[in-house]
Formats: structure tokens, C-alpha cells, sequence
């Protein structure tokens, strides 16, 4: 399963490295956002440290989200999703790969965000790079997790594109609280105990939606 | 009417190749598909006729095990079709209105890629060998957005026979063809018929299906009208089809 779930990543990511339509728009986004929200505030009123989470978390959220559009909706041209159907392919192995092509993307798409970020909020990320890319991994897990299974459910709807955010948001309540409320402590470098909490629930979100992906996808597909 | 042909026996289990059984599909309230019955045995090849909307996709696709039935059932050699079933998988072969390739990938690329899914020995060179056997074999490295209708109608029928099915569902596979490429197509057909592979032919063409078929379906509002082994021409069989889609 696990070579099929690659076999089917590897492609998916040639066929992003070929045309960088998603991953384009997706820094584009990025770097828009970051800028208008660091010239939409005022210095002297609110710190760059205090907007910083709710901002870092806004910008990944909804760069991800034109990044998982794409996994599916490629495979709308030339009814390619059929061939994948009809191969001896197990469909969680199909979930797992494209999992795992969204999590190379919208970990990409993060990985250059960030020091963006760094630069425009002048948030010093060195001292807490540790704990903030431990934070960014399992909350993208989450993230990802999530919007693959929802994204292979837009995808058979007529307005694909609009349904996958309107699915999406409700259930990236808790990651998102999460990972907010974890980066503001870690930037105001609260004492791990306090971050506890908030780890279990990314934690167990993740967790939860990956063994429920995992067992409903075969469902999702259905015509 | 409901009607099952003769057929020819597989000669280890006695099931034939292909049974369908009491098939029945609808999408809210189009009935597209009615308790359609067939068998089909082993160098058997099915022509299925009729008119836009009669239910002859729908059929396909169950068949592919791209969708489930409402009512009825599809066996393999007698065992049921199971969606999950990788060996079954690879005993089918669809070749459907789209080429099922992808547009940022080559043609070898492409073929490379469902070689490797159904995880065919040196699947590179079984994709080299697939494009010579549609001739492509010089477009191996063209990206497939930019091929041609015909090209890429090649390209899908070398995709459905790469991994060497032993039953072949066709929706019109003459689409996009060009005289020559069609007549490489009915080569391979009948190749795949001598070679003892079932095939299901959904086509709009009496003269291209009439060809090749051993037995003859003419489907109207869902349901088969007429089927049983091929007798007689082309110019009865058009005869029946206008006098039993007359009206639809």
C-alpha cells in the first residue's frame, strides 16, 4: 500500500513541479497577506508578537487550501481518477498518496512563509524554531489530513473550488485554536506546561482524523 | 426484454468469462440502466448498440466496477465483482470517452505510471512497447496536452491494454480515429479475440461493432431490446436497430 500511496504522490508532485500553478498562487497569497496586514497595522498601537500567531496561522490556512483544491481537481481532467480506480490500487493507498503530496506542498509553501513572515512582523523565529516547526507539523498534519478527504468530496460537486473552504472551516476549528494558542505561548516563551494542553488536542485531532480518513474515503468516491 | 446469448464456457470452472445478471441503475429519476442480463464467454466480443442515452456508459462503467449497481450483479469467471478485489482489477481493461492520461505527463510517462500501479515487470519498457503496438512509439516523450484527438484515442487504448486484460469494455473506441488508426484498432481487436479475451464494445457504428462481434445487443431506454449471437449482416441489423429504436 505504502508504494502505491508513493507512486501515486510522485506523480502528483511531477505534475506540480512541471507547472507550479498551485504552489505559485500559493506564495503569491502568502506574501499578499503578510503584506497587507503588516501595513494595515500600526506599530506603536499592537507588537508584530501579538498579531504574529493569529496571522501566521490565517496565512497557512488559506494558502493550504488553494494548495489541496488542486489534489483532487487534477484528476478531473481526462477522467484520470478512473484510471486510478480501475488499477488494483487500494483507495487508502490513494488517500496516502495524496496526502502525502498535499503535505509536501503545504509544508513547501510554509517552509518559504515563514521567514517572510520573520521579515515583515520582525518576529524573531530563531530562538523559537524548535518548538514553532513542532507546533507547524502537527497542525499541518491535521490540516492536510482533513482537507484531502474533503477535497476528494468536493471534488464530484459542480462548484468544487467554493464547497472545499465551506466543508473545511468548520473542522479546522480546533487545529487552528490550537496551533494559534500554542505559537502565542511559545512567542511569549510561556513555560512548557502551559503548552500541554493544547499539544494533546493537536495531537489527538490528528490522530483522529487520519484513522478517520483512512476508514471513510472508500465512501467518498462513490458516484 | 432480458435475454443472455449462448456463450462459450470457461473450460476450467464452467462460469463464464463475463455474467451479468438482472443489472439496474438509476440517477434520481432517469432509469438509465433496466435489468440487463448477459454471459459472455472467453474470444467472445459483445457489440452493444443504441441510441444517445440508452444506458450503454452506465453499463460500462458498472461493469469497470466504476459504479455500483442498484439491483442486479456482475461475475468474473463466476466469482462476484468486488470493487476492493486487486486481481479482479487486473483482469479489466476500459477504454472510456477520455483517455484517463494525464495532460502534464508524456505518453511513456503516462504508461509508465499504470505500469507501475498494476505493477508490471520493467514497466518502462512494457510502456515503449505498448506506444510501438498503437504507434506512438516516436511520441513517447510528447506531453499528452499536446496531442492530437486521434493520438490521444491511442494513447488511451494502449493505456486499457497495458497490463493485458482478459476482459476488454470499449465505449466507443473508433471516436477520433483516423482510417488507419481504426484499422489498427480493429487489428487489435481482433487479436484480443483470437487471444481469447472477452470484449464489450459500446458503439454507435453497426459496420465497425458488426465486424467484430460474436454476439449483438441493441439497447433502448436502459434496456436490452435484442441480444444474441451475431446472425446475419449488416443491412438486418439495421434493419432491427431502426425498427427497435424507432421512437426512443
Amino acid at each position: 500500500m505504502l508504494r502505491q500511496a508513493w507512486l501515486i504522490a510522485a506523480k502528483d508532485l511531477r505534475l506540480e513541479f512541471r507547472s507550479r500553478t498551485a504552489f505559485l498562487s500559493s506564495l503569491v497569497f502568502t506574501a499578499l497577506v503578510l503584506a497587507i496586514f503588516n501595513f494595515a497595522r500600526d506599530p506603536t498601537v499592537l507588537s508584530g508578537t501579538d498579531l504574529a500567531p493569529g496571522i501566521l496561522w490565517i496565512t497557512f490556512c488559506f494558502a493550504g487550501l488553494l494548495g489541496l483544491n488542486r489534489a483532487f481537481a487534477l484528476e478531473r481532467e481526462n477522467r484520470t481518477l478512473d484510471g486510478l480506480l480501475l488499477a488494483p490500487v487500494d483507495r487508502s493507498a490513494l488517500y496516502l498518496g495524496k496526502a502525502i503530496a498535499n503535505l509536501v506542498f503545504v509544508g513547501t509553501v510554509e517552509a518559504v512563509a515563514l521567514p517572510l513572515f520573520a521579515i515583515f512582523f520582525n518576529v524573531p523565529l530563531w530562538p523559537v524554531l524548535g518548538p514553532l516547526l513542532g507546533i507547524v507539523a502537527l497542525a499541518t498534519v491535521g490540516f492536510v489530513a482533513i482537507g484531502t478527504l474533503l477535497s476528494a468530496i468536493a471534488v464530484n460537486t459542480r462548484f468544487a473550488e467554493l464547497m472545499l473552504p465551506v466543508l473545511m472551516l468548520p473542522f479546522l476549528v480546533p487545529p487552528i485554536t490550537g496551533a494559534v494558542q500554542l505559537t502565542a505561548r511559545v512567542f511569549a516563551a510561556r513555560p512548557l506546561a502551559e503548552l500541554s494542553g493544547w499539544l494533546r488536542l493537536l495531537v489527538a485531532y490528528d490522530v483522529v482524523v487520519v484513522v478517520a480518513a483512512l476508514l471513510v474515503f472508500e465512501y467518498t468516491l462513490d458516484e | 426484454m432480458t435475454a443472455a446469448p449462448q456463450s462459450t464456457r470457461n473450460a476450467q470452472s464452467g462460469a463464464p468469462a463475463l455474467a451479468v445478471q438482472g443489472l439496474s441503475r438509476a440517477f434520481g429519476h432517469v432509469r438509465a440502466l433496466r435489468e440487463v442480463s448477459f454471459t459472455l464467454g472467453r474470444g467472445e466480443v459483445l457489440a452493444v448498440f443504441g441510441p444517445n442515452g440508452a444506458g450503454k456508459t452506465t453499463l460500462l462503467r458498472i461493469l469497470a466496477g466504476l459504479l455500483r449497481p442498484d439491483a442486479g450483479s456482475v461475475a468474473l469467471d463466476g466469482a462476484p465483482l468486488v470493487r476492493g478485489d486487486a486481481a479482479q482489477r487486473r483482469r479489466l481493461g476500459l477504454i472510456s470517452h477520455a483517455s484517463l492520461c494525464y495532460d502534464g505527463l508524456t505518453a511513456a510517462e503516462n504508461l509508465e505510471f499504470y505500469g507501475r500501479l498494476y505493477e508490471l515487470p520493467d514497466p518502462r519498457a512494457r510502456a515503449r512497447e505498448a506506444l510501438a503496438g498503437v504507434a506512438l512509439a516516436d511520441r513517447a516523450d510528447t506531453l499528452t496536452w499536446s496531442m492530437s484527438r486521434g493520438m490521444l484515442q491511442r494513447l488511451a487504448i494502449a493505456r486499457a491494454l497495458l497490463h493485458e486484460p482478459d476482459i476488454v469494455l470499449l465505449d466507443e473506441p473508433f471516436t477520433g480515429l483516423d482510417q488507419h488508426a481504426a484499422a489498427g484498432l480493429r487489428e487489435q481487436l481482433a487479436r484480443l479475440r483470437s487471444a481469447r479475451r472477452s470484449v464489450v464494445l459500446v458503439t454507435h457504428n453497426l459496420e465497425e461493432g458488426l465486424d467484430l462481434a460474436t454476439h449483438v445487443a441493441i439497447q433502448v431506454g436502459g434496456r436490452f431490446a435484442h441480444c444474441a449471437p451475431r446472425q446475419g449482416g449488416v443491412a438486418e441489423y439495421r434493419e432491427r436497430y431502426a425498427h427497435l429504436t424507432a421512437g426512443a
